[in-house]
């Protein structure tokens, strides 16, 4: 277990070792040889943990039943929009002004139709206000609609201690008590709030470096760069990474942010089937022997974009597979490890420590302290040339305000926590609870027969629920007995398969996960969900298995 | 007890027929519409079904019983 005597022995001393470790390729952080792990393997190169995974398919009539529903709310749709186009109705939606009908239309009416027709109706399950920390409970200010969610009043009541299974607090680090939060506190009486300048002008802190230094150290990298915004980290370095002529490899259901970063960057964008390795090797192979679309030349740069916990599926990035490629095709790799950064892995270090590999084989790693640090804000780190080059070139470095002082105090902390570096094994036990709950839950989930998407050790449950009509039904019952959940609908997630999606965090206890099982188990026989046709096993896998080369 | 299981089990299958037509998230007046509808073609359906179902059943049966009875009539 931890040893704090070997954290306190010096701060060189410590470094050094952890250097000399990290390039035998055996990584020993806080005394805790990788040994311990069930599955820790040295070399690296093809990790031989079990990736079981879940996509199941619902029964056939599920699916023919999800059109028929959103066949009735379209027709429905139409009616509605043909009365209110005929003054039979009040428009309560932005409409133009009587003087300016004849000029070009300002709203384009028809692509409003999915919000103004289906979402509207069951908007009250979205945008729900809060008022208290996101911890594992919450309180919600209660609110009532008298026009069927056009327009909410609040009636001044509050509902309190709503187990909160939304919120991506998966170290539980969304906290208020005064104890922790000491340093914090002491940092925003010395520093204030605001910088009131960017990265390149007056904007960088001595805090800012202390927190790049932990953050590389954390991460076993030479170099961190932090941002103040996760989103904008990838839409503003992305362009900075990469420019025209240059190809990008994306995968199919990866953030907004990532596609907006790469359209932004003016490269020519690909996408390969969600985590198939076979579709990401014959797009390789496409661009290697095809080389640009007219001139036929080389691409000056390949990078593929994954990301580590894809936040709808809830599945597990293929790193080993992907690396190997990348280093048979010579192309980088830009991992997102917005949610499993903290979540995955043995110490809580992303999923490069999760399939035992080593952090040089990731070219560029990004990240964000938005979930499990419960602070904001992203960073990008990797070897020291990159991250120097990113100093100067960032759009966010020459443009963007920089983190503001106590949220980096709360990321210092939260890491240092989690590192073993304030003498106690909190952070480690914080990593290894969530572990527990997350199995916990996952198996409960597959016992009682629903369908539930995504990898056997991932925090992020997606529950399907499949029809329109469920949708609201599912996430105001479970309000009603004090469960707060996030439910999904079409524009997020494809047409046919709405779903649930669940955060487990570390700060829940077995009680509240299992209020929250019973209160599914209810609620799934009375929505009739237990679409499962299999209750313990895994679903074999829905593609073929790729082969290919390894090289060494 | 057991009268307030049955009902408990008809408002059930109520309740999958508004979730599963999605006709739980519409205004009243348009599932009051929307019921109506259902339940005209619905009725519409079974009277048909009551209506011809029978006269077709007896021809199909005389149709088939020709080709197959007849066969040893006419050798005779």
């Amino acid at each position: 277990m931890a040893n704090p005597s070997a954290v306190c022995n010096g701060h060189l001393h410590y470094h050094q070792k952890q250097n000399n470790l990290l390039k035998s390729g055996i990584s020993k952080k806080n005394g805790i040889t990788k040994g311990i792990k069930k599955n820790g393997v040295s070399n690296g190169s093809l990790s031989k943990k079990a990736f079981i995974e879940h996509f199941e398919q619902a029964p056939m009539y599920v699916a023919v039943l999800t059109f028929v529903g959103f066949g009735v709310g379209t027709i429905f749709g139409y009616l509605r929009d043909f009365m209110r186009a005929w003054g039979l109705e009040k428009r309560n939606v932005a409409t133009e002004r009587e003087q300016q009908k004849d000029f070009v239309p300002l709203y384009q009416d028809f692509e409003n139709f999915y919000t103004r027709n289906l979402y509207m109706r069951i908007r009250d399950n979205w945008n729900r206000p809060i008022c208290s920390v996101p911890g594992p409970q919450f309180d919600l200010m209660e609110r009532v609609t008298d026009d069927y969610n056009w327009t909410f009043r609040f009636t001044g009541r509050t509902i309190k201690n709503v187990i909160n299974m939304g919120s991506y607090n998966y170290l539980g680090f969304a906290e208020t008590d005064a104890n922790a939060l000491k340093t914090v506190a002491k940092e925003l009486q010395k520093y204030g709030t605001g910088i009131c300048s960017t990265r390149q002008e007056m904007g960088t802190l001595d805090k800012h470096v202390e927190l790049e230094k932990l953050v590389a150290r954390f991460l076993g990298v030479e170099d961190a760069m932090v941002f103040g915004m996760g989103f904008a980290t990838n839409s503003m370095n992305i362009p900075a990474l990469v420019g025209k002529g240059c190809l990008i490899l994306s995968d199919e259901l990866n953030h907004t942010s990532l596609v907006l970063g790469a359209r932004l960057s003016g490269a020519t964008i690909r996408i390969f089937k969600h985590n198939n390795i076979q579709s990401l090797e014959n797009l390789l192979k496409d661009a290697i022997i095809y080389g640009q679309p007219r001139s036929r030349r080389a691409w000056r740069k390949i990078i593929i974009l994954v990301e580590g916990i894809y936040s709808m599926e809830g599945s597990i990035v293929r790193l080993p597979e992907i690396v190997s490629l990348k280093r048979k095709y010579k192309a980088y790799l830009y991992l997102d490890e917005a949610h499993s950064i903290g979540a995955v892995g043995a110490t809580g270090r992303g999923v490069v420590e999760y399939f035992g590999m080593n952090p040089d084989d990731v070219d560029v790693l990004m990240g964000t302290f938005t979930k499990s640090f419960g602070a904001a804000g992203g960073y990008i780190a990797g070897k020291k040339d990159l991250v120097d080059f990113l100093r100067t070139h960032s759009h966010s470095a020459v443009y963007a305000t920089s983190m503001c002082p106590p949220v980096a105090e709360q990321i210092i902390r939260a890491m240092k926590c989690l590192m073993g570096l304030d003498g106690t094994t909190q952070g480690l036990q914080r990593v290894q609870k969530l572990g527990k709950n997350t199995r916990y839950f996952r198996r409960r989930l597959h016992e009682m027969g629903f369908i539930v998407y995504g990898n056997d050790d991932s925090p992020v449950v997606p529950l399907l629920l499949y029809m329109p009509g469920k949708i609201g039904a599912f996430a105001r019952r479970m309000l009603e007995k004090s469960i707060g959940v996030v439910v999904v609908g079409f524009p997020a997630t494809p047409i046919t398969e709405s779903r649930a999606r669940f955060c487990v965090s570390a700060a829940h206890t077995r009680e509240m996960l299992d209020t929250v099982l019973n209160a599914l188990d209810e609620l799934g026989d009375f929505l009739h969900l237990k679409y499962s046709r299999y209750s313990k096993s895994a679903h074999p896998e829905l593609y073929e298995e790729s082969r290919f080369e390894l090289e060494d | 007890m057991d009268i307030k299981r049955v009902k408990d089990y008809f408002y059930w299958l109520y309740f999958q027929y508004l979730l599963i037509t999605c006709s739980y998230v519409l205004e009243p007046w348009e599932q009051s519409m929307f019921h109506t509808i259902t339940v005209t073609v619905f009725a519409m359906v079974l009277y048909t079904a009551y209506v011809f179902i029978p006269i077709h059943v007896r021809l199909a049966f005389e149709f088939f019983s020709q080709m197959f009875g007849g066969q040893p009539e006419s050798t005779v």
